[in-house]
């Protein structure tokens, strides 16, 4: 079994200068600008202002990008296999199976009139051959381990019957029920209360370790991603502006990422006024 | 006498208790805090105090009146609240201009433009601001926007329901800089609630610890640290809230 953080012989995930540009009626929207990174079996952290990317990276990989926009990589390689050429066929023989997204807006993401219970058993029975019963069964399991209190009653609920922090719940079980290689969890956790956010990561947690998973974790916070994952990708306006082992957060060079943690309240911290961030146009070229 | 005054309150949502006993009391020109896992009534006990909750019982006191049933008119010059979901709460198909305008006309306060530029100002977004859309906007500027349609009114006590959630921490140090800095020069009372317990450490004096619908304790936020005063449950949000530790986490219990 690997080790955390250690690199598999092929990596999982190997991009190298990958460029997400959209159409718009204003021009184009140069979404991403040219990133390359190697996952193993880890957890990888992309953290990030919003509207660096993080989101549109993580959706290129599972070729999901919108109609109005393209995607350019000189490398883009899962378990060797190149994604660029794949067509209809191949992403439903992998999506959902060997790499799963969990989405940054859930309820948005589950099907309004289908209880969330047949949802994930769907999302099982796709993959899986069993019978109704095993894959209720596995359903429930699968809730009670995202520490949903009454799985039998969530179940047979539509997802507006749900609260946020259920509705993200239930999304991350339906994306790890099938057991895939890799996950992209997009803020999987934000809706969630600090006890319970922990809770749910460290599901994944035993599954990258435990199963070899790769994990990359998409967040707006610094300190847990610090503490969660193994290496970090800071990106600005679609770049990658520092790639960080994650226990040296706070050793950060690049003045983005300084000035990112320089936002931060602290429990401690003078009441003074919070730094903000100064934006520097050289990041942008870099 | 304290600006905000709760006492014994008790809600319930077809016949299950959601708030049990909650009480506190916020000092005039204040800040303070709300904290608690997802579910324990913060956003309710604000909702209450705000008019939005029929079933309710016990007292509530704002700037030394108590509340009845019912609010009226005139409470929401003294009270406003920012909800939780600044792009829920705002009218998609209104610009900023008629969403800061409708509170002017509804309490009939008169010079309507000048009222609205002064509350973009305020919030530091340029008058050309008023032609846009909700959709037109930043997540931040959203925001912005939801404080300003707060503040038109000229409230003294501003309810805050997680104020900066959806943004990321560039955009949030600068809403948590504003809020601070109108609450000096308006001599605002805030309530604020917040997942984060470094934005309350931050922004409050004081914090109130809730589980299941009660407050658990009551405490000053200077007092964070020194954990070992705390409650098992307060404790255990504290060692959550410092950060992922695998083995932490086994030892997490359910507080009932
Ligand atoms: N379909 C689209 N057409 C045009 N531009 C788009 C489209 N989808 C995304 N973008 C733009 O791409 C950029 C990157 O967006 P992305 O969603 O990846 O940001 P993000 O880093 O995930 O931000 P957040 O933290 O707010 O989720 C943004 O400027 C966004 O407006
Ligand atoms: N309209 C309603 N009808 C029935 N139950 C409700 C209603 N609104 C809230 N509740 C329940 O009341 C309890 C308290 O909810 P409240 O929204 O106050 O929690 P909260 O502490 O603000 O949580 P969060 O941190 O997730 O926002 C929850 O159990 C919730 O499910
Ligand atoms: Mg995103
Ligand atoms: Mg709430």
């Amino acid at each position: 079994m690997e080790t955390t953080g250690a690199m598999a012989e092929t990596p999982l995930l190997d991009i190298e200068n990958l460029r997400v540009t959209f159409r718009t009626s204003h021009g184009t929207v140069e979404a991403v600008r040219g990133i390359g990174f190697t996952l193993g079996r880890e957890r990888l952290g992309i953290v990030g202002e919003s509207g660096s990317g993080k989101s549109q990276t993580g959706r290129a990989i599972l070729g999901l990008t919108a109609g109005n926009g393209e995607i350019r990589a000189d490398r883009l390689r899962f378990h060797g296999q190149d994604l660029m050429g794949f067509g209809q066929r191949e992403w439903r023989a992998i999506r959902g199976k060997r790499i799963s997204m969990v989405m940054q807006d859930p309820i948005y993401s589950l099907n309004p009139v289908m209880t969330v219970g047949r949802q994930i058993v769907e999302a099982y029975t796709t993959h899986h051959r069993v019978s109704p019963r095993e894959a209720k069964e596995k359903t429930l399991e699968m809730l009670a381990a995202v520490k949903i209190r009454d799985p039998e009653s969530v179940f047979g609920r539509y997802p507006h019957e749900v609260s946020g922090g259920m509705g993200q719940r239930i999304m991350i079980a339906m994306m790890l029920i099938p057991d895939p290689d890799l996950i992209i969890a997009d803020e999987p956790t934000s809706a969630l209360d600090v006890t319970v956010q922990l809770q749910v990561l460290a599901i994944l947690d035993d599954l990258v370790r435990e199963r070899g998973m790769g994990l990359i974790f998409i967040s707006h916070d610094l300190s847990l991603v610090s503490s969660f994952c193994d290496r970090i990708l800071v990106m600005y306006k679609g770049r990658i502006m520092e790639e960080l082992k994650a226990s040296e957060l706070h050793r950060a060079k690049h003045p983005y990422t300084r000035g990112l943690l320089d936002c931060l309240p602290s429990l401690d911290g003078p009441k003074a006024p919070l730094r903000v961030l100064r934006r520097d146009p050289a990041w942008e070229i870099g | 006498m304290p600006m905000l005054e709760i006492e014994y309150l008790n809600v319930r949502f077809s016949d299950t208790p959601v708030l049990k006993d909650v009480g506190l009391a916020v000092p005039r020109n204040a800040s303070f805090g709300l904290v608690g896992e997802s579910g324990s009534g913060k956003s309710t006990v604000l909702r209450t105090v705000c008019g939005l909750v029929d079933d309710w019982d016990g007292t509530i006191s704002v700037a030394d009146r108590k509340l009845g049933a019912k609010r009226d008119l005139a409470f929401y010059r003294t009270t406003q609240m920012v909800f939780q979901d600044p792009y829920g709460s705002l009218h998609p198909r209104h610009t900023i201009h008629r969403i800061l305008s409708e509170p002017v006309k509804v309490h009939r306060l008169g010079d309507t433009e000048a009222r609205v530029a002064a509350a973009l100002a305020q919030v530091g977004l340029d008058a050309t601001f008023r032609f846009r859309y909700p959709h037109q906007l930043s997540g931040g500027q959203r925001q912005r926007v939801a404080i300003a349609r707060a503040l038109i009114l000229e409230p003294q006590l501003v309810l805050l329901d997680e104020p900066t959630s959806a943004l990321d921490v560039s955009i949030q140090a600068e809403i948590l800089n504003l809020l601070q800095d109108l609450q000096q020069r308006l001599g605002l009372t805030y309530v604020v609630v917040s997942h984060d317990l470094a934005i309350v450490a931050h922004m409050c004096e004081t914090v109130a610890i809730m589980n299941r619908g009660r407050v658990v304790e009551t405490v000053a936020t200077g007092a964070l640290g020194d954990t070992a005063s705390l409650s098992p449950y307060s404790r255990q949000l504290l060692v959550a809230s410092k950060g992922y530790d695998r083995a932490a986490v086994d030892r997490f219990v359910d507080f009932e």
